[in-house]
């Protein structure tokens, strides 16, 4: 007997859910291995990173704080990723987000505040747009290939923020390297008395609205997806497909740009060299999970909070690293990643018999 | 011709000969190779003809190990060899160039070659120098040892590849097309180095080709494959180039029955090409001069890769030209780019009708790809327009298919339907048509034929391209013949038969 790999004709609508399903089982098993190891007990450790934090309005709300940024790499990364340009470089293109929200809001003092926070938003999506304009010119003009340069320029947007703050932007008072408090008139309105959620999430929530409607419904959208589809067969049908690759980057830069500013304006109030937890790359995590659809975006994104959140508390509780959340991250995604790809074949047991000739 | 002294080579060097035999092999539901067997000798340069998609390189890349064939066998004297990789094939002698070459690119010829037969952590670069140095001189391929690959042109790129291949020790080489990427000075030389690999190593040749003129140079064995059937194997000698574009096109199915044509004389040309060249010194194109007038059909016939791609390619805007001018309706183009060919009226139906539209999009969004303009409703698409501008599309063409289904899940009979509905319901004032019915059923090639008849009947000035001789004999009003890049002559469709073009096709010119 010899196993083939075949692609599937059709594929049954169940068998999608089925193989996430069991991609979640697996999850729970190699990580259930992993935290054994790490000296936790697997069960109450899954308890504690998937229930507690929706058990308490502290968690629940703190899980969507963790989870606003999230939101827009995400989005960022998915509308890149459906017009075919494989933008990796979302984390520094919050980054460089950051850089704009700062410089606007340590120097915004005596505006009114609803001039403020549009202005902070503004420039740190412009500031993430500007981040992603060279490599996508690099790109649509001399074919130069997106994932290297894109990747390659997250750390320099990390070098230069350090920069700033152990030059220009130290902070004033402490002397530190971190930036000057934010004015009152930039920072964001808290959505949710008495708790951290602010209004950066409901710019998120809107940016996956206007996302989904742009590429569903409008027919920039129809484009998008036909170039990221099969650029050639665009060409022929006369759209403009270097156009639409520099246009959907520079949308996606701004994107994680404004992720960046709601950030600085929503909670941080400063600039630091940590700002970004690795927001940009996990965006890339949260596109793939979902399939780059935006809807399963924003939810994958509240997953990821509540994982973020809940590792935390299993760490204080069974005294096992906090990297666990991020660990499990990475399984899902490679377990998910490896489902959907199986999805598409079906294996043929041959024997070798009926490979001879009769 | 050097038949007879070829077999003597090869009774003499006793390499033992090859046999394929009973090969079949299937994608999908195509069928790519019918039970071909073939015969290889030592000391023989074997052409192998046929069209595209006729198999050609799938047999070849069963010998060499890159697929596997479904049934069949290939034997070296009788002994049955099991080749399921190039490995195999290289240990049983037999060496490939492929169309696209092996070589890495920022690697030295002596550092490729080495590379290739590099069996212990050590390797003798000085060595290898030397035996490239012996082999180059004896083979006639001068290529310059310590230069960088990609600092050559792709003629020595190839005999680079060539000596690869030669110095891994085969006895067979497997040359796929290998005068499509150069030069008519390179195809000669590379044609003087085939006839001393032959003669002087007596290594036995596989020539993939379908240029008539290289075939009669060096080939001493041709064998014809047509739509996986081996339909003809002879000595060069013995058949002329004539019956081999004869073969390779295929017998009428059925009496050609030429469709009612309507004089256009007197008519301004609307679409006009005047020298136009590109890529002149690859084998692309060069001197290109015709013109289609309103309501007619003019039909470009030729064997494959004489330069009809690159034709189309052009049309469709997707390959810029070098030289000459492009007019549509008495203004001249600047730039040949998808868009300016558009706005200026022209319409295309490309050769791949799977590279020609989105798979993962559904067959309403594909039918509206290239005017969306006019379904766009406040930057919105009009869902409501798309959907019964796609109703009437699916009646009017007799598409078999719903509006929401992915196009990629046609047939592609209804494909053609759809790209076809797509070209047309824009009225484009001309329409480039390339291998309209190309692996299509006989109902569906019937109906393509008819809109094609139709769309001319209403003042559409039509460019067809097709390899199948009997559909240019039966819709072209006129039918222009491209031999090595240019048109080597214009047929008007009542002087017209197949002896007559396939005259020009072989490049008989009158």
């Amino acid at each position: 007997m010899k196993a083939r790999f075949a692609l599937r004709a059709s594929t049954p609508w169940w068998r999608g859910p089925l193989l996430i399903g069991i991609a979640g089982l697996v999850t729970i098993l190699i990580s259930s291995i992993i935290i054994r190891w790490a000296g936790g007990a697997p069960i109450p450790a899954a308890r504690y990173i998937f229930i507690s934090p929706l058990q308490s309005r502290f968690g629940f709300t703190e899980a969507l704080l963790s989870a606003t940024p999230l939101v827009f790499t995400g989005a960022a990364v998915a509308i890149a990723f459906r017009a075919g340009y494989w933008n990796i470089g979302a984390e520094g293109q919050l980054l460089a987000g950051t850089i704009g929200a700062t410089w606007v809001g340590i120097n915004a003092e005596s505006l009114p505040r609803f001039i403020g926070v549009p202005l902070i938003l503004l420039s740190g999506m412009l500031f993430g747009a500007l981040w992603a304009l060279s490599p996508a010119l690099l790109r649509t003009r001399l074919g130069i290939d997106e994932v290297v340069t894109t990747l390659l320029l997250n750390p320099v947007a990390l070098l230069i923020i350090t920069g700033l703050l152990n030059g220009p932007w130290r902070n004033t008072e402490t002397g530190f390297p971190d930036s000057d408090v934010i004015a009152d008139s930039t920072k964001l309105w808290i959505i949710w008395p008495d708790t951290r959620v602010h209004f950066g999430l409901a710019v998120g929530v809107v940016i996956i609205g206007l996302c989904w409607w742009f590429v569903g419904k409008m027919s920039g959208g129809l484009k998008l997806r036909a170039v990221g589809l099969a650029p050639n067969a665009s060409r022929i049908a006369g759209l403009p497909v270097e156009r639409t690759l520099l246009t959907t980057a520079l949308v996606s830069g701004g994107i994680a740009g404004l992720g960046g500013a709601s950030e600085i304006a929503g909670v941080a109030h400063q600039l630091t060299t940590g700002i970004s937890n690795n927001f940009g790359y996990t965006g890339v995590i949260v596109a793939t999970l979902a399939a780059l659809s935006f809807i399963g975006a924003l939810f994958v994104a509240l997953m990821f909070g509540v994982i973020t959140v809940g590792s935390f508390s299993a760490s204080r509780a069974l005294e096992i690293p906090t990297t666990i959340g991020q660990v499990l991250q990475a399984v899902l995604l490679l377990t998910v990643v490896s489902a959907l790809v199986i999805q598409k074949y079906q294996v043929i047991w041959t024997t070798n018999k009926s490979k001879n000739r009769e | 011709m050097n038949s007879v002294e070829g077999v003597a080579i090869a009774s003499r060097v006793g390499a033992p000969s090859i046999f394929l035999r009973d090969i079949t092999k299937a994608y999908g539901e195509t069928l790519a190779l019918s039970d071909v067997s073939l015969d290889l000798r030592a000391g023989e340069v074997h052409a192998l003809l046929g069209e595209n998609g006729a198999g050609k390189t799938t047999l070849m890349k069963i010998l060499y190990g890159l697929t596997q064939p479904d049934s069949g066998q290939i034997e070296a004297d009788g002994v049955v060899l099991k080749i399921s990789s190039p490995r195999d094939a290289r240990a049983a002698g037999i060496g490939m160039v492929t169309q696209h070459f092996s070589l890495v690119k920022n690697m030295t010829v002596v550092e490729n070659i080495a590379l290739a037969d590099a069996k212990t952590f050590s390797i003798d670069l000085g060595g290898v120098r030397g035996a490239i140095v012996a082999s180059s001189a004896r083979y006639g391929l001068d290529v310059p040892p310590d230069a960088i690959i990609s600092s050559l042109p792709i003629a020595l790129q190839q005999r680079a590849e060539i000596l690869k291949a030669l110095m891994s020790g085969c006895s067979y080489l497997i040359l796929d097309e290998p005068t499509a990427v150069l030069g008519p000075q390179d195809i000669d030389s590379l044609l003087e180095v085939i006839r001393r690999l032959r003669s002087d190593a007596g290594i036995g040749i596989v020539l993939i080709s379908h240029k008539m003129a290289e075939i009669e140079k060096v080939a001493d064995r041709v064998s014809v494959l047509r739509r996986g059937q081996v339909v003809s194997s002879s000595l060069a000698n013995g058949i002329t180039s004539k019956e081999l574009v004869t073969l390779m096109v295929g017998q009428p199915s059925s009496p050609v029955a030429p469709r009612k044509r309507t004089p256009s004389e007197g008519q301004d040309a609307i679409l006009v090409l005047e020298s136009v060249a590109v890529n002149t010194e690859t084998g692309g194109l060069s001197n290109i001069n015709f013109e289609v007038r309103p309501g007619e059909i003019l039909g470009i016939a030729g064997v494959s890769g004489n330069g009809q791609t690159e034709l189309v390619n052009i049309l469709s805007g997707t390959l810029g030209i070098d030289s000459g001018t492009i007019s549509v309706e008495g203004t001249q183009l600047g730039e040949n780019t998808p868009q300016s060919l558009m706005r200026a009226g022209v319409g295309i139906l490309g050769e791949d009708r799977h590279a020609s539209a989105v798979h993962g999009l559904k067959v309403v969004e594909n039918l509206v790809l290239d005017c969306l303009e006019s379904f766009t409703n406040k930057l919105q698409l009009d869902r409501k327009k798309m959907d019964s501008h796609c109703e009437s599309a699916i009646a009017e063409f007799e598409i078999k298919a719903t509006a929401n289904q992915a196009f990629g899940t046609l047939s592609g009979g209804n494909m053609q339907k759809v790209l076809l509905a797509r070209l047309f319901s824009r009225k484009p004032k001309v329409a480039i048509i390339s291998q309209p019915t190309r692996g299509l059923d006989v109902m569906s090639t019937k109906y393509v034929r008819s809109l094609i008849g139709q769309a001319c009947s209403d003042g559409t000035a039509v460019l067809l391209v097709s390899e199948d001789l009997d559909e240019i004999l039966e819709l072209a009003d006129r039918i222009a013949v491209m031999y090595r890049g240019s048109v080597i002559g214009i047929v008007d469709h009542s002087q017209a038969s197949r002896e007559s073009v396939g005259e020009l096709m072989a490049g008989i010119a009158k």
